[in-house]
């Protein structure tokens, strides 16, 4: 009995190896998901950021067709190199809305005079509250919302151009 | 050149270790003890030589040798002569190069001035020693050389993480790397006694100057990398509780333990296996320390040279050296006799328990570390921090605390609970004085910062009172060393328990001439103007401080700084340091109404943290300085030996 | 030389000028009126983990999501939430990553069991080693 106890160090120290052996073959994923996937839109509403294009608001959502909401701002450098990607989708019908995180509206017309723009609504999301609500971590961000008002896909970063067609299979099928 | 040089030197001394492991364990288990003459000078060439190839890695660095790709990555020509020296080490082959440095010099220093231990014992460890010498070199050589060239040349270098060009962080490596490698001497001793069975006091008093000069540095290390992150990260905190912050308390605390049990073996032959074991954990610590800061298999702030293959290397060293000794232990400790006995109510119980309560936080601080590893086996992705290590660690170093006060009041081998209660008089008072003065003033701070600050004051009572009613003159060195760094815990508990219980506040957008309070301070926005820094531009704001409204002004420069290589944007503090506590300013964000963010702390006695982390590394020194005269004269036998 | 310098100075202006979109109606570095509910802001702020950054929390970061989530922490607070709620609210919303205090659950009991289990352990070596020796 004491005689077994005393393998029991190296007993715990092979534990130990094992488990940071596999912490370094299987890294884990450092990206931030949202929780709220496949769970309704929380409650929001935004001001529209430029006239003449509304803001975002919760029940803007459900009426039946799925919509993409893009987390961006006009500072943010990946959001520039999304630009393109997002004016893709919006060729093929694919109905996009901006939350637009610490922004102002002087940059954001330059940003859409500069790359073009997709967007049917542009809230205003001033101290990022709606961002944190939606359980974003960065932007841009992009959230696919089914026609029942439920996020169904969250993609983190920004859109390459390989990932388009995935996208609006995907809006296809939320519908 | 220089670099082919330094590759050559590196090779040599490598080979050295192996012709070391080999002479050594010829002696061991061929008893020809005549070879233990050819040790001596091999272990003295590896260690030359191996400095003499870190000597041509920091000449490399010096010039800006730019066809060096270690040199590319890390310097840039504009940078600072000191931290281009220091980028000599400031990554990751640079830094395991200093590792093996620091090792080949401390392996030759054990070779020529061991006498205390016969010479397959002695032997054994120099054995043990070339053994880890020779992974590393292995590793350097084959996953992590610093002498490869690029070619061609770039003009210019990639430049040095601005966090890292600071002068506190210039030498924090090599304090730590030091305190690591003394470690790995005491593991070397408690194999190389395992070997031949020889567990005693005379391997205790051998092992106990480098566990002792190990702990010391480890004890600076932590000291000045609290500093640095507290005046450097801009927010006033200075422990984090971070992964790269715990791999470095972990060997800590083992040391810690291992430092006093290792006395208890020297003086009183008692604690054999247990001394052995913790030399093991501290080794055990210290290597997993490095894994997890080179591997990055965990999320840090400080995680600045990672590396996932590099961590495969360094595991597979820490597989084949701690399983090894811990293998060796189980078979072995078995027949080592039984150490001398003693009573639960003595200094060697109270030893134990404060051993032991050492063990469950290095324990507690090593399962928090590693659980977000195990939650993600199982596909759940959660975080383990300060709330929770504050939680179980704080109350159990708060015990830890009172064992700390009894012990250096208690008899060895056995004593009585009265005569101890008598003796524990004073230090109760300084408690029992402590609250009463703190609770009606200051009721709102909390349970665990009031019992840090009253446990603190009775915990200095009790530190000095071993020097009461003795001749001062003739008190030994390393009594006083124990003194000063009992002392020092108490000190840095009660800064600890006072930035927690007092720190006041003020966030503000500051406008030109504006003043705002912050605990006895008024701060004014007197100006903002630009700073041209050798390798960096900010912006400065002038801060003009009065203690209380009619006190007399002194100027404080908070900066915001933009570094061009590699582009990264850092805060300066600026920090007024009272005899009663530290003004912290930091320059935020401008504001689009036309003023700046001001963040300003005001942290009553906050120095005491490090103030008193220095003083444990001094009351090390001291003990040290005494362990190492005492074994040259003998002194006459002491009460507190 | 002098000129180089000069331009330096200016583009570091332009830089630290430039996110001259921050945070207008944004609690993220603006204390509470009440010092009570800042001190629970404060204590709750420092238990939640930063997305951007990783390594820090939310309480001591630059990351401008970190002082989004300050600006949100101290709304929710000053309009009479509990600490509790808000951290709720935020594990809604990120799962448990967010907090550095891990709730109890079935993957997190072993954890906050542990320093139990290392006592035990701790407190059984000690009383086998005094027995004994004691003999």
């Amino acid at each position: 009995m004491k005689r077994a106890l005393l393998w029991l160090p190296l007993l715990l120290f092979a534990g130990l190896f094992a488990l940071v052996g596999f912490g370094l073959l299987k890294p884990a994923n450092r990206t931030v998901r949202s929780a709220l996937t496949d769970k309704p839109l929380p409650d929001f509403t935004l001001p529209a950021l430029l006239p003449g294009k509304p803001g975002v608001a919760k029940n803007g959502y459900g009426g039946g067709q799925p919509r993409l909401l893009n987390v961006f701002a006009s500072w943010c450098l990946p959001c520039k190199a999304e630009a393109p990607q997002l004016m893709r989708l919006k060729a093929l019908g694919v109905p996009i809305d901006a939350v637009a995180t610490n922004d102002t509206a002087d940059g954001m017309r330059d940003f859409l005079a500069t790359y073009g723009d997709p967007y049917q609504r542009i809230g205003d999301d001033k101290a990022s509250k709606v961002q944190i609500a939606l359980g974003s971590s960065g932007v841009p961000e992009t959230f696919l919302i089914d026609g029942r008002g439920r996020i169904v896909m969250q993609h983190v970063g920004d859109i390459r151009a390989d990932e388009v067609d995935g996208i609006v299979a995907a809006w296809r099928a939320a519908k | 050149m220089i670099a082919e040089a330094g590759l050559a030197a590196l090779w040599l001394a490598a080979a050295m270790a192996g012709l070391q492991l080999l002479l050594a364990a010829n002696v061991v288990y061929s008893a020809r003890e005549e070879m233990v003459r050819a040790i001596r000078p091999v272990a003295i060439a590896q260690g030359f030589l191996v400095a003499l190839a870190m000597l041509c890695l920091i000449l490399v660095f010096a010039k800006s040798d730019m066809s060096v790709k270690l040199v590319v990555e890390n310097s840039h020509s504009a940078k600072p002569m000191l931290y281009k020296l220091a980028g000599a080490w400031g990554n990751h082959e640079g830094s395991m190069l200093l590792w093996v440095t620091i090792l080949g010099i401390a392996g030759a220093a054990v070779a020529v001035f061991e006498r205390r231990l016969d010479q397959r014992t002695l032997s054994a460890t120099i054995g043990a020693q070339a053994l880890i010498a020779v992974g590393f070199y292995a590793f350097l050589l084959i996953a992590s050389n610093p002498f490869a060239r690029v070619f061609p040349a770039p003009a210019d270098g990639e430049g040095l993480n601005p966090l890292l060009q600071d002068p506190g962080l210039a030498f924090h490596p090599p304090t730590l790397y030091i305190g690591y490698v003394g470690i790995s001497v005491a593991f070397s001793f408690a194999v190389g006694a395992l070997v031949t069975r020889e567990v005693g006091p005379a391997f205790a008093r051998a092992m106990r100057p480098w566990v002792l000069g190990a702990w010391v540095f480890l004890t600076l290390g932590i000291t000045a990398g609290s500093y640095w992150a507290y005046y450097e990260l801009g927010w006033g905190g200075w422990w984090f509780w971070d992964p790269v912050e715990n791999a470095s308390l972990m060997p800590w605390l083992a040391a810690t333990a291992l430092l006093h049990s290792v006395s208890v073996l020297a003086t009183r032959d008692g604690l054999r296996a247990w001394t052995i074991m913790l030399a093991v954990v501290a080794f055990s610590m210290s290597m997993i320390g490095t894994f997890l800061v080179r591997s990055g298999i965990l999320t840090s702030v400080h995680a600045f040279a990672v590396d996932p293959e590099r961590g495969a290397f360094i595991l597979a060293l820490l597989a084949i050296y701690i399983g090894g000794a811990l293998a060796l232990f189980a078979m072995r400790v078995g027949t080592v006799r039984q150490g001398n006995v003693f009573a639960p109510l003595s200094r060697e119980g109270a030893l134990v328990v404060n051993n032991l309560l050492l063990s469950v936080i290095l324990g507690i601080v090593l399962i928090g570390t590693l659980y977000p590893i195990v939650a993600a086996g199982f596909g759940v992705h959660l975080s383990v921090g300060k709330p929770f290590f504050d939680k179980t660690t704080g109350p159990i170093a708060l015990g830890l605390v009172v064992f700390m006060a009894a012990g250096p009041l208690l008899r060895w081998r056995r004593d009585q609970a009265n005569a101890l209660l008598k003796r524990m008089t004073w230090p109760v008072a300084g408690f029992g004085v402590a609250l009463i003065v703190l609770v009606p003033f200051a009721w709102g701070i909390g349970v665990l910062p009031l019992a840090g600050l009253a446990l603190a004051a009775g915990l200095a009572v009790a530190s000095i009172a071993p020097l009461w009613g003795r001749n001062l003159r003739r008190t030994p060195l390393f009594t006083w060393g124990m003194v000063i760094a009992h002392l020092g815990i108490a000190v840095s508990l009660a800064g600890m328990a006072s930035d927690s219980a007092f720190t006041k506040e003020t966030l503000v957008v500051a406008r030109i001439g504006e003043p705002h309070a912050v605990g006895p301070y008024w701060v004014r926005l007197k100006g903002l103007r630009p700073v041209i820094g050798p390798n960096w531009s900010a912006i400065a704001a002038d801060l003009s401080v009065t203690r209380g409204e009619g006190g007399a002004p002194f100027i404080l420069s908070p900066q915001a700084r933009y570094f061009s290589d590699p582009p990264t944007s850092t805060n300066e503090s600026a920090i007024a340091t009272r005899l009663d506590g530290q003004l912290y300013t930091v320059l935020g964000q401008p504001d689009p109404s036309g003023g700046y963010q001001l963040r300003l702390w005001w942290k009553p006695f906050v120095t005491f943290i490090w103030l008193g982390g220095a003083m444990v590394a001094l009351g090390g020194m001291l003990s040290l300085i005494g362990r190492v005269r005492r074994g040259r004269v003998r002194v006459v036998e002491d009460y507190y030996a | 030389m002098a000129g180089s310098e000069v331009r330096r100075a200016l583009i570091a202006l332009a830089l630290i000028a430039a996110p001259a979109w921050a945070q207008q109606s944004s609690l993220a570095d603006v204390q509470l009126r009440d010092p009570a509910k800042e001190a629970q802001a404060k204590a709750l702020m420092a238990t939640i983990r930063c997305v951007e950054c990783q390594g820090q929390s939310v309480g001591d970061s630059d990351a401008a999501i970190a002082g989004s989530m300050r600006s949100v922490i101290r709304e929710r607070i000053q309009a009479g939430e509990t600490p509790d709620h808000v951290r709720a609210w935020l594990i809604e919303r990120y799962g448990d990553y967010i907090t550095y205090d891990p709730p109890l659950g079935a993957m997190t009991w072993p954890l906050w069991l542990a320093p139990v289990v290392l006592l035990i352990a701790g407190a059984a070596i000690a009383r086998s080693s005094f027995r004994k020796k004691g003999r």
